[in-house]
């Protein structure tokens, strides 16, 4: 038997999916970057150019989305972080089987309606004559609208799930004596979940995280529905995408380029090692 | 048990109030349906080594848990020094625990492990490292102070687990088989030094553990567990010598369970090493019990040697007789020789 021959027939496919269809069109998407339109016949032309790149933080307007959209990407990191680890502490280590199931049917039920029903959701709970408005009117108050904000709790709703099954797993794996231990040394719970749990579970929410991060920096048709005004880096892809591709292409590489700043700073934390 | 037992705790016999003593009154735990203790009365006396023995499922974690605080109990009460503890959580209560499997935290070091129940209870930084250098220089680990605890080995990250527990000088140290998890010749070697340690501290230890030669070898008293109550609790020689129940004479090593022919005949327990063996045509000694029968196996185990005997009216006994000169024991009888197996009186302890 030929032992590469299997290993070579084993890996054909995957190999074909890494290097054939993702780097190849990543490696196109970059290059494309550089290339040039012709202002007047908005032709693309091969070629190497700095200018688009140059663009994306001379405009104010393409500077100021870029900046929103890590805004954003980050408010809805945070904000996945700070539900899960105490929803993720009630359910691995309060509730009952009962209410952990029911709670772990809760969090993941987001991942089984399709992505537009749920951006369909939020839309007709937020809009004008919706749910929040409704309710809040008699204090005077209303609602936050179609807004930036609007967008982050979209977010939040769509990408919860990355982030709290991922810490939920991992609160529930620790060990229950670790909880005694400190316990038993003097540490209250509060002490118990910062100097133990926290350090403990950090490689769970970096693995959270960096999906809550790409997916939201990635994402326009939200912003698109229930923000309002608000655009992302999306949004300026998208309108680019014909009119002008390489423009796109190079805004197409800032989320990368956060993704990357973020995973290499990451990594020199050691978080990544134990993941 | 304790007289105790049977009448309920009045206000005048309040429990003693002397450091590290641990008075548990009627205390009784359900999981659900499951009664893993019932009603349980125990006193244990500061400085005081005791073992809790018993098979896995027999109640004694749960009562050490119990005196932890990591359980709450259904009824009764517990109190330490004199003082109820029984609704206090945790990590208010004066005593500290070694686990079983260490439960060292892995994301800190050796020294920050042993440190951080002081830095917990707010200790400055330069007393900590005193005391944490002092503590790991106690149980002779300064070397692997920087270290993380998996890459030590499970000898050393024992010491450090009861470094860790040691260095907040509790009134009562419970340690929850803090030695199954390590070889014999290991075993033996901490057992030593745990029993140097109690002496040099002084305070209380509760010790749970299923193995009987470590209850023995350790403890001042044995306090036997089955079912969920304490079958008998007494110092080493009385629960080895006179157990007073079927249960704690099978529990503790070998033992001869003897019934009378007669109906509502009592049974007796006889230790091997105190069966009597001699040849068949030798005299019963006078006030001896004795049987003749047949050696059905001898089996050489190093110190000694064990003669299985089956009696003419068809009981097996075990025999033990020391290999202590030569030729030894095991070339006295062989398979198959006719011998005589008997006992004095005070040898044979009647059990319920």
């Amino acid at each position: 038997m030929n032992r590469r021959a299997h290993l070579g027939a084993l890996l054909a496919l995957p190999m074909f999916w890494l290097i054939g269809i993702y780097i190849f069109s990543l490696v196109m998407l970059l290059v494309t970057a550089f290339w040039i339109t012709d202002p007047f016949t908005s032709k693309v032309k091969p070629g190497f150019t700095l200018r688009n790149f140059e663009q994306i933080i001379a405009n104010p307007a393409y500077f100021s989305t870029s900046m929103r959209t890590l805004g954003i990407a980050l408010a809805v990191t945070i904000l996945c972080i700070l539900i899960s680890i105490p929803l993720g502490i009630f359910m691995a280590k309060v509730a009952g089987p009962k209410m952990r199931a029911l709670l772990a049917v809760a969090i993941t039920l987001p991942l089984w309606a399709g992505y537009l029903v749920k951006i369909l959701a939020m839309r007709i709970t937020f809009t004008e004559e919706g749910f929040f408005n409704w309710a809040l009117s008699p204090f005077g108050i209303s609602g936050p609208g179609f807004s930036a904000f609007t967008v982050v709790l979209t977010l939040t709703y769509l990408w919860l799930p990355y982030m709290a099954v991922p810490v939920y797993t991992a609160i529930r794996q620790l060990p229950p004596n670790l909880f005694d231990a400190s316990a038993d040394l003097g540490a209250g719970a509060w002490h118990t979940i910062r100097t133990v749990v926290l350090p403990l579970i950090r490689p769970a929410i970096i693995a959270g995280s960096i999906f809550t991060f790409s997916l939201s920096l990635g994402d326009y048709i939200v912003a698109k529905f229930v923000g309002g005004s608000t655009q992302m880096i999306g949004s300026i892809i998208a309108s680019n995408i014909n009119l002008n591709p390489p423009i796109a292409a190079a805004f197409a590489l800032v989320p990368i380029a956060f993704v990357v700043i973020y995973l290499v700073s990451v990594q020199r934390t050691g978080a990544l090692e134990r993941m | 048990m304790r007289a105790s037992a049977q009448q309920a705790p009045s206000v005048s016999d309040s429990p003693r109030s002397l450091p590290g003593t641990v008075t548990l009154r009627q205390v009784a735990k359900r999981f659900g349906e499951f009664s893993a203790v019932e009603q349980l009365d125990l006193e244990v006396q500061p400085g005081e080594f005791l073992s809790m023995l018993g098979p896995s499922g027999s109640g004694k974690t749960t009562v050490l848990r119990m005196i932890a605080g990591f359980e709450t109990v259904t009824s009764g009460s517990i109190h330490l020094s004199g003082t109820d503890v029984t609704q206090t959580p945790p990590h208010s209560r004066p005593v500290n625990t070694v686990f079983q499997d260490y439960a060292l935290f892995p994301h800190l070091t050796i020294a920050e492990n042993v440190g951080y129940g002081l830095r917990v209870g707010g200790t400055n930084r330069t007393d900590r490292e005193a005391q944490v250098r002092a503590s790991l220089e106690q149980v002779r680990l300064s070397a692997v102070a920087d270290r993380l605890p998996h890459q030590l080995s499970g000898g050393q990250r024992q010491r450090i687990a009861l470094a860790r527990a040691l260095i907040m000088r509790p009134q009562v140290l419970l340690l929850d088989e803090p030695l199954g998890a390590l070889d014999k010749q290991l075993r033996e070697e901490m057992q030593i030094e745990l029993k140097q340690i109690q002496r040099e501290v002084g305070i209380t230890f509760i010790f749970v553990t299923h193995d009987q030669e470590e209850a023995l070898t350790l403890s001042d008293r044995v306090a036997v567990f089955n079912n969920g109550r304490i079958e008998q609790i007494g110092s080493a020689r009385e629960v080895y010598e006179f157990p007073k129940t079927e249960f704690v004479a099978r529990f503790l090593g070998l033992s001869n369970l003897i019934r009378g022919t007669e109906p509502g005949a009592e049974l007796v327990s006889v230790r091997p090493e105190r069966v009597r063996l001699s040849a068949a045509d030798t005299a019963a000694a006078p006030g001896e019990t004795s049987f003749l029968g047949t050696v059905a196996e001898a089996v050489y185990t190093g110190p000694t040697t064990r003669f299985l005997v089956d009696t003419e009216d068809g009981q097996r006994l075990t025999a033990e007789r020391a290999n202590d000169h030569h030729p030894s024991a095991e070339t006295a009888f062989g398979r198959g020789d006719r011998v005589r197996v008997g006992w004095t009186a005070d040898h044979a302890t009647r059990v319920a």
